[in-house]
């Protein structure tokens, strides 16, 4: 039998957390320790897959599928593919970035906090791996204990608040997509006779449209609340502020992608026509996201707030890519993920770095921080200028994508999503100033220290992946490439099955909605164009 | 001659920069100074070794691409990272190696003093690397590099004396209104590589023909969108404000970026895309007509500025606005002329400005200055020599390409443009010699304290200076008027422009009316010159008086017409506070607001609920008895 790699990048971490768990309180270094290395070891087996995987084949890789539920046909079954790859290395590198970050941010409670750090990672790396429906769903639950406890037990003055609003608003999205998982089990079981929950039996169940239209809407919602996308974004900014370092940075980094890797695993392919017909709100709504958040961000008076509204609007962008359903923007988009998880991961922990010593994530607070900080700001600034997407960091090659796909399908939308790369350089440049230039303005400040060796480390890696993907982006392309455009055809294909037309839906009530074609796809035609 | 690898010439700073920052300190100023000189000179000799190579090669071979990688495919786009040798980049990168190495010298002199010597060196490498990987891209997604590197530098090198506030806000201020810019590129290139499929230059200008309806509204657009992008890099209008403030940035900087080569990085891109905007004559014009109304109006402002740099400053604005006004009307090989015969000029005028402003301890205040031609010899001569070239008098350099320009107006046909280009001429002739006079001649105003210290500036930065004159003086005479087929510089962008091809619009003049032309425009630098001496060196009062006729002109001048005021009364400051209505009210109000208002009438719910449980065995079957007959009627009533 072939080793389970997946089953142990999965729950290597949780074993680890109960490792950590049982260790006597007082060890305190023991327990950094075991927590380091566990989260460096994790990344020692999953970082393999980089090489390991066949991008090109079609399928799911690395296999592992036992009974689990059999009178509900609910299998344990593992697969993964050049997408879900990239995002169960983001997960594991930042988790372990988070969990060094941690040393000195946390004192109380170590224990349990690592314990729960890495039992978060178990749950976000099932998320990624999981190939059965009922199987994601119970990861994607799992997932919401440990984070809602890290905000709400290491968190700051509002944590309660935060956490339970975390909590709740995830909770009321992820209830709605169970009751879809069974509508659609139920669909499938009709259909076939099987039982079954595995996510390759529904992409090849034909749905019929008014359902589509229900179903759509329940997953699009838990996924726009973890996206998070306008109007359902005023639990992020509580949760980052409130949330200790670490839990900021896998919040930004990996748990904002579960929602938009929904969109590009679940809602988008398993339900085409529903997708396509709402596009134009979803499109409207990352528009709004991209000015808003930006515009939000620009007046926000402490960092973190400001970090989190940039996220706003840094996935509208991933939105906007996804929706303009075309190859470009598909990676366009993914990449986005990524880099978004590298460059928003590195905001909180240099905001991190200035709480850790003033206690204030203030902006006016700090000011004139580049004379006794050289290194922390040269490192903020090149992380900034990958949040504003300059070319030669990551977030160009993202953002040319999406909008370059989102351009070929609707020009308008290319160019209201290019404002908002000035409003990035508005933002950021305004905050860098306020905190890096001019005099020292608190002589609290004047004698604070730089980056430590520790904190270094920690940046290291997130800089060399900032210049990596913007310099040599193709390495990773040519990994998500064949998965997105498997799923790219997959929704058309999808689409093709029933003819498009008007979609009627009864409503309770008697009401009825109807729903015109969406118009068909491709460029649209220029006045002054030969095409 | 053999051609040397091409992507050497920008690695070459990059690797100064790379260098630099694993020594750190250890590299002491006078390896940072060998260090960042060692690698742009090296870089301009492999660029002279690349130009002659080319020039060795028969004219229609003058175009060598080399591909270093690929740097993304995504479906059917694809882009790499490439550079192209042809007569246009030749003449850039020598003009941005030569002139660049020029100032590096110049600054390892001018900032021996500054306690931030290698963080300054760091800077102006990547600068020199962003630049070139511009001029050398051979496509216009690796030029797009380049251009937002160059504008990364600007930014860092404007706010280099990062404690002072106004230096801090001038760069974040440049970054933003390039980034507007960018925004119209990043469209611009969006549209292109939408309907022909590529960004490469050579495939792109062979499929656009195809691709778009000549003079339709798609290539007309497209072209505009561009032309935005460069109106931020070169400061025309709209987009110029940021230009002036920029002088807050080193001298050496204003000589280097905001003078010589990152500021003509528009000039260059348009007229690299010149097929592209001959596509689209509408775009061309706006280009020709932005170009001229930008050399007037900052000409304008140029006359009233008491700051030394500033009016350089303004003076840049003016003579970009020539650049475009050439491309404009066709004649991008006269561009690219000013722009290389500006390069010299205007390094040494920004250089002598630093000198003056080295020797005087900081002053940069006109009104501050006078009789420094005695006290500072060799600043004085090489300062001359660039200001008649700028105005405009042969055989210096300024004058062949600022004359090839207005005769291009004129015989395309545009008679208004060239009008303005000639009002422009005589307001710099008297703008710059306005300077000349206020800084060099007539008595002293210089402050104690600074007369004290008065001092000729060092070696180090004095032959700088004078190399730069001498290119000020004979820089032009590669395009002496009058040559059958053309002038050498002419005839060796030909393969670029096309032979005779910018002149598709052009009427052959006679040697009679060229002559005339050429009468008019040396005329009309005379009289700026005469008037500039009159008014501010013969009779002072004149100005007093010419100021005290028109207070409100003046004030406007002053006040470069009010513009950064308007804007920060109209787009900035509402801006911000919709921003803060957006949070405070609709996002933490409404939004938020309606999130917690489904949390209270859960909760209010629960609360009523509540009521129901009392404990009460006798209740529960109350309503177990009402629950059993309400089914009971239901069923019943079927």
């Amino acid at each position: 039998m072939p080793i389970p790699w997946l089953s142990l990048v999965i729950f290597f971490p949780l074993v680890s957390a109960v490792l950590v768990a049982v260790l006597p309180r007082e060890a305190s270094r023991t327990i950094r320790t075991l927590a380091t290395v566990a989260a460096l070891a994790e990344v020692a087996f999953a970082l393999p897959l980089w090489w390991r995987l066949e991008p090109a084949r079609a399928g799911w890789q690395f296999v592992e599928q036992r009974t689990w539920l059999p009178a509900l046909g609910a299998t344990y079954s593992l697969g993964i593919d050049g997408i879900s790859m990239l995002l169960v290395l983001l997960t594991v590198v930042l988790t372990a970035i988070a969990v060094i970050a941690s040393f000195r941010a946390i004192e109380k409670r170590a224990r349990e906090f690592y314990a729960l750090l890495l039992a978060l990672e178990s749950g976000m790396l099932g998320t990624f791996l999981a190939t059965d429906l009922l199987l994601f769903y119970v990861f994607w639950e799992a997932m919401l204990v440990p984070m809602y406890l890290l905000i709400g037990v290491w968190g700051g003055p509002r944590r309660v608040y935060a956490a339970v609003k975390f909590f709740l608003y995830t909770m009321a999205g992820s209830v709605l997509m169970l009751v879809a998982i069974l509508w659609l089990y139920f669909l499938n079981k009709n259909a076939t006779g099987t039982p079954s929950f595995a996510l390759d039996a529904f992409y090849a169940l034909s749905i019929p449209p008014a359902a589509q239209w229900w179903l759509f809407l329940a997953f699009a919602f838990a996924f726009a609340i973890k996206v998070p996308m306008f109007p359902l974004h005023t639990w992020l900014p509580d949760a980052h502020v409130e949330a200790p370092t670490a839990g900021s940075v896998i919040l930004a980094a990996v748990l904002l992608k579960m929602g938009t890797y929904g969109f590009l695993r679940f809602a988008i392919p398993l339900f085409p026509q529903a997708s396509a017909q709402l596009a134009p709100w979803i499109v409207g709504l990352a528009l709004v996201g991209i000015w808003y958040g930006a515009l939000v961000a620009m007046v926000q008076p402490d960092l973190k707030k400001l970090v989190a509204y940039s996220s706003v609007s840094h996935l509208g962008f991933c939105m906007l890519g996804l929706y303009a359903m075309n190859s470009q923007g598909f990676a366009g988009a993914m990449l986005q993920m990524l880099n978004h998880g590298v460059s928003t991961g590195a905001l909180f922990l240099l905001v991190g770095v200035v709480y850790e010593r003033r206690h204030s994530r203030m902006i006016a607070d700090f000011g004139g921080l580049w004379k006794p900080l050289p290194v922390y700001a040269a490192v903020f600034l090149v992380v900034m200028l990958s949040s504003v997407g300059l070319p030669g960091t990551n977030g160009f090659v993202g953002e040319f994508l999406v909008l370059l796909g989102a351009f070929r399908t609707n020009p308008v939308w290319a160019g209201l999503a290019a404002v908002g790369v000035i409003l990035s350089a508005v933002y950021m440049l305004w905050m860098f100033q306020r905190v890096m230039f001019g005099p020292v303005t608190h002589a609290e400040n004047e004698h604070l220290a730089d980056l430590s060796f520790r904190e270094r480390l920690v940046f290291a890696p997130l800089l060399i992946l900032i210049f990596a993907i913007g310099v040599f982006p193709q390495p990773f392309l040519d990994r998500m490439q064949p998965a997105l455009d498997r799923t790219l055809a997959l929704a058309r294909q999808r689409a093709a099955l029933s003819a498009p037309g008007r979609v009627e839906i009864a409503v309770p009530g008697g009401l009825k909605v109807v729903i015109p074609p969406q118009p068909s796809g491709g460029t649209p035609p220029i006045e002054g164009t030969r095409r | 001659m053999t051609l040397p690898l091409l992507w050497i010439i920008p690695a070459l700073p990059l690797g100064a920069v790379a260098l630099s920052l694993l020594l750190g300190d250890r590299l002491g100023r006078r390896g940072t100074a060998w260090l960042a000189c060692g690698a742009v000179g090296a870089s301009f000799a492999f660029a002279v070794r690349a130009a002659l190579a080319l020039a060795a090669r028969p004219e229609e071979g003058r175009s060598i691409t080399e591909v270093a990688y690929r740097w993304m495919q995504v479906g059917d786009f694809s882009a790499n990272v490439a550079f192209l040798l042809d007569p246009l980049s030749a003449v850039m990168i020598l003009v941005v190696t030569g002139v660049g190495f020029l100032i590096h010298v110049y600054s390892t002199g001018y900032m021996a003093h500054d306690p931030s010597f290698r963080r300054f060196f760091l800077y102006l490498n990547l600068f020199m690397f962003a630049m070139l990987t511009l001029v050398l891209a051979d496509n216009l997604l690796l030029l797009f590099v380049g251009w937002e590197g160059v504008g990364l530098c600007s930014y860092l090198l404007i706010g280099f004396w990062y404690t002072k506030p106004s230096a801090a806000e001038a760069g974040k201020k440049a970054f933003i209104v390039n980034r507007i810019g960018d925004f119209g590129f990043l469209l611009g290139m969006l549209a292109l590589v939408t309907w022909t499929g590529s960004l490469q230059y050579d495939a792109l200008f062979s499929a656009a023909p195809q691709a778009f309806v000549a003079g339709g509204i798609a290539i007309t657009v497209a072209t505009l969108l561009l032309f935005l992008g460069a109106t931020g890099k070169s400061a025309q209008i709209p987009l110029y404000t940021w230009l002036p403030d920029a002088m807050e940035g080193p001298t050496p900087v204003s000589a280097l970026i905001h003078a010589a080569t990152m500021v003509t990085a528009g000039v260059y891109m348009v007229a690299r895309c010149h097929s592209l905007f001959q596509l689209a004559p509408i775009s061309l014009e706006v280009v020709a007509v932005v170009g001229a109304a930008t050399a007037l109006f900052a000409a304008t402002i140029g006359l009233a500025q008491n700051d030394i740099k500033r009016v350089l400053a303004y003076s840049t604005i003016s003579q970009l606005g020539y650049m475009f006004m050439a491309c404009g009307v066709g004649a991008f090989g006269a561009g690219i002329f000013h722009l290389m015969t500006h390069a010299f000029f205007k390094a040494l005028l920004f250089l002598g400005a630093g000198s003056v402003i080295h020797a005087l301890s900081d002053e940069q205040d006109l009104r501050r200055m006078g009789g420094l031609a005695k006290k500072l010899p060799w600043t004085h001569a090489t300062m001359l020599v660039a200001t008649i070239a700028i105005a405009g008098i042969p055989p210096f350099a300024g004058f062949f390409s600022k004359d090839e320009i207005l005769h291009g107006a004129f015989a395309s046909g545009h008679y208004g443009v060239w009008a303005v280009g000639l009002l422009g001429a005589i307001l710099t002739a008297f703008y710059m010699f306005r300077l000349y006079v206020l800084a060099f001649r007539g008595g002293s105003r210089v402050s104690h304290e600074a007369e004290h210290h008065l001092h000729e500036s060092p070696p180090s930065m004095i032959v700088p200076l004078f190399v730069l004159a001498i290119l000020s003086l004979i820089g032009g005479w590669i395009g002496l008027p009058f040559q059958r087929g053309g002038h050498p510089f002419e005839r060796w962008l030909e393969p670029v422009f096309g032979a005779g091809g910018a002149h598709g619009t052009m009427r052959p003049l006679s040697p009679m009316i060229e002559w005339l032309l050429i009468e008019v425009s040396v005329v009309a630098a005379l009289l700026g010159i005469v008037f500039a001496f009159r008014a501010y060196l013969k009779d002072p009062s004149l100005a007093t008086r010419l100021r005290e006729r028109w207070p409100a002109v003046h004030r406007m001048l002053v006040h470069k017409y009010w513009v950064d005021e308007g804007l920060d009364a109209l787009v900035v400051m509402p801006l911000y506070r919709a921003s803060q209505r957006l949070w405070r009210f609709w996002d933490e109000k409404i939004v938020d607001g309606a999130v917690n208002g489904v949390g209270f009438l859960f909760e209010g719910f629960s609360v009523g609920l509540r009521l129901f449980q009392t404990g009460f065995v006798g209740t529960y079957a109350l309503f177990l008895t009402l629950g059993a007959v309400a089914l009971l009627l239901h069923f019943l009533r079927q």
